[in-house]
């Protein structure tokens, strides 16, 4: 017996379907959405060794590895720190399906915190975005909101 | 205390984009291979091996024991280290460690990738954080781009300074028959490359690419009657960060990890003037822009100074401390080998193997491997046992 060998095809074997998770906020990730429910405003958490506000508040300070717990109120509005308008397409993991391009990726100190916040910047003329420029949070009307980063729609420049 | 280690061999496939011709376990097996022919041993003679790559790029969860045809490590002391874009990097310090530490003798590090079994950008984005960062991330080109951004307004670099580093490398690639890119560019080819999120174009940035390397680590005693010249670890560094991307960048003070791996290093290695006595270098450097920013995080130049240095000609192959004979990151990118790659073009330095992309004399050479949010590894080999 002989076998062909020569199909000149080279074979893959393709998976296309979701699969489901579910992660836990914790604590004061969870403080963090409600705020912004209710107040319309960000916090953040203070540490108490290095004094760093750090926005998404979290449980423990990296450096120092110490936990925190003083919730820090502050504003809608920040810096940008650095920015990319995105161009190509590619898939997001988050749904699925391509995410809309062009959108601009924006690291933002938000006013009274030390660290960067990442989110989208309301602009893609790249002629008119400048690190250092002011921005403000736009938020989702209430009763859209689901406790998730996308209760944030975008951050508009405002100078 | 720990034990001299040197590199004895080294073995990489020949890279292309898409490698449909073998699967992933197939195309380590040619790396491995290749390496063993070039330290003259035997997978028999393998004590432990060290394999990583990137989670979520192939699908594969437990690569260490998925792999086991490919890499020779059936019923062997085998585990997998991933660390982002370091792994290939960490996977190398791993395996010194092994041999260091005085338990094995013969350890062979493997990276891989096959990019092209998946999206890269959607597959990078689930190591972001899925809570906070995943909704507004984009995959590595818009986080390098924002440093980017950052860099030119702190000290006014163009983006044709940048397109400088492209065109050094993708020329390099042209003396290295594994490098995946092998067609000469130029500034304008650069310049004119499509704008995939600004300032980095399609010409300033890696490939996707499917490839595999293999390097083995022996043991002081056992690493000289293998080959005459070892390429001998003089050190090994490691600083990584945060997984939220707000945390791990500070542009004001520039790439902290790799400032505080490489200040380690020289440390260990005894440098003091890194451009001075550092023969070759082969850098983790992902996109153009890093090729003018980490060289000051390096100290081979001053802050601000990466694109006069760079324009200078020192970073040239017959320059002062010629930066990425093999061609880099911008001509081969299968990722969880990418800084395996620069550990192991290192050692064919120092081994004095590298044929058209040998520097001359190269007895030190210093190779770093950068990962996700701005961390860090360095590994520097020499010539001489430590």
């Amino acid at each position: 017996m002989s076998t062909e060998r020569n199909y000149d095809e080279q074979l893959t074997v393709k998976f296309t379907y979701p699969m489901p998770y579910r992660w836990s906020v914790g604590e004061h990730g969870s403080v963090f959405f409600n705020e912004i429910k209710k107040n319309r405003r960000f916090v953040g958490v203070r540490c108490p060794s290095c004094g760093m506000v750090y926005v998404p508040p979290r449980r423990v300070c990296g450096p120092c590895f110490r936990e925190l717990d003083e919730i820090v109120p502050l504003t809608d509005e920040g810096t940008i720190v650095a920015f990319s308008t995105v161009n190509y397409p590619f898939l997001d993991p988050a749904t699925g399906v391509q995410r809309p391009i062009p959108y601009t990726y924006g690291y933002i100190r938000l006013d009274g915190a030390d660290n960067i916040f990442s989110h989208i910047i309301n602009e893609t003329d790249v002629s008119k975005i400048q690190v250092g420029m002011k921005v403000k949070a736009v938020f989702r009307e209430p009763e859209q909101m689901q406790g998730n980063i996308q209760d944030i729609k975008h951050f508009d420049i405002i100078g | 205390m720990s034990r001299p280690v040197g590199i004895v061999g080294t073995g990489q496939t020949d890279h292309k984009s898409h490698r449909p011709d073998v699967n992933g376990r197939e195309m380590i097996r040619e790396a491995v291979t290749r390496a063993l022919e070039d330290a003259e041993l035997s997978i028999k003679d393998i004590d432990a091996i060290v394999i990583g790559n990137m989670d979520h790029f192939e699908s594969i969860n437990y690569v260490d024991t998925w792999s086991v045809e490919g890499s020779g490590g059936v019923m062997k002391p085998i585990m997998k280290i991933t660390t982002g874009g370091t792994t290939g990097a960490t996977v190398a310090l791993a395996a010194y460690y092994h041999v260091a530490s005085g338990l094995f003798d013969r350890v062979l590090a493997i990276g891989w990738e096959k990019n092209s079994e998946s999206d890269t950008t959607a597959a990078i984005i689930t190591c972001s954080d899925p809570i906070w960062d995943r909704f507004s991330y984009s995959g590595a080109i818009p986080s390098l781009a924002t440093e980017a951004t950052a860099y030119m307004k702190q000290y006014g670099a163009t983006q044709e300074d940048a397109a400088l580093i492209a065109v050094r490398d993708r020329n390099n690639a042209l003396n290295n028959p594994h490098a995946h890119l092998q067609r000469p560019i130029t500034v304008d080819d650069v310049m004119n490359s499509p704008m995939l999120a600004y300032p980095i174009k399609l010409l300033d940035v890696c490939p996707r690419t499917d490839g595999a390397c293999a390097v083995v680590f022996a043991a002081d005693g056992v690493a000289q009657k293998l080959t005459k010249q070892p390429a001998w670890v003089k050190a090994g560094s490691v600083r990584h960060t945060f997984t939220w991307f707000g945390d791990s960048t500070d542009y004001d003070r520039g790439l902290v990890s790799l400032q505080r791996a490489s200040a380690e290093a020289y440390k260990h290695a005894g440098i003091t003037k890194p451009a001075e006595e550092i023969d070759v270098a082969e850098l983790y450097l992902p996109y153009t822009y890093a090729g003018l920013k980490w060289i000051e995080d390096l100290g081979f130049c001053g802050k601000g100074e990466g694109a006069k240095f760079v324009r200078e000609g020192n970073t040239d192959m017959n320059g002062k401390i010629p930066v990425n004979p093999s061609g880099g990151v911008i001509s081969t990118n299968c990722i969880g080998a990418t800084a395996l790659l620069r550990v192991a073009e290192a050692a064919i330095q120092v081994m004095g193997k590298g044929g058209d992309r040998q520097v001359d004399g190269a007895k030190t050479a210093l190779a770093t491997g950068f990962g996700g949010c701005f961390w860090s590894d360095v590994v520097i080999l020499g010539a001489q046992k430590p």
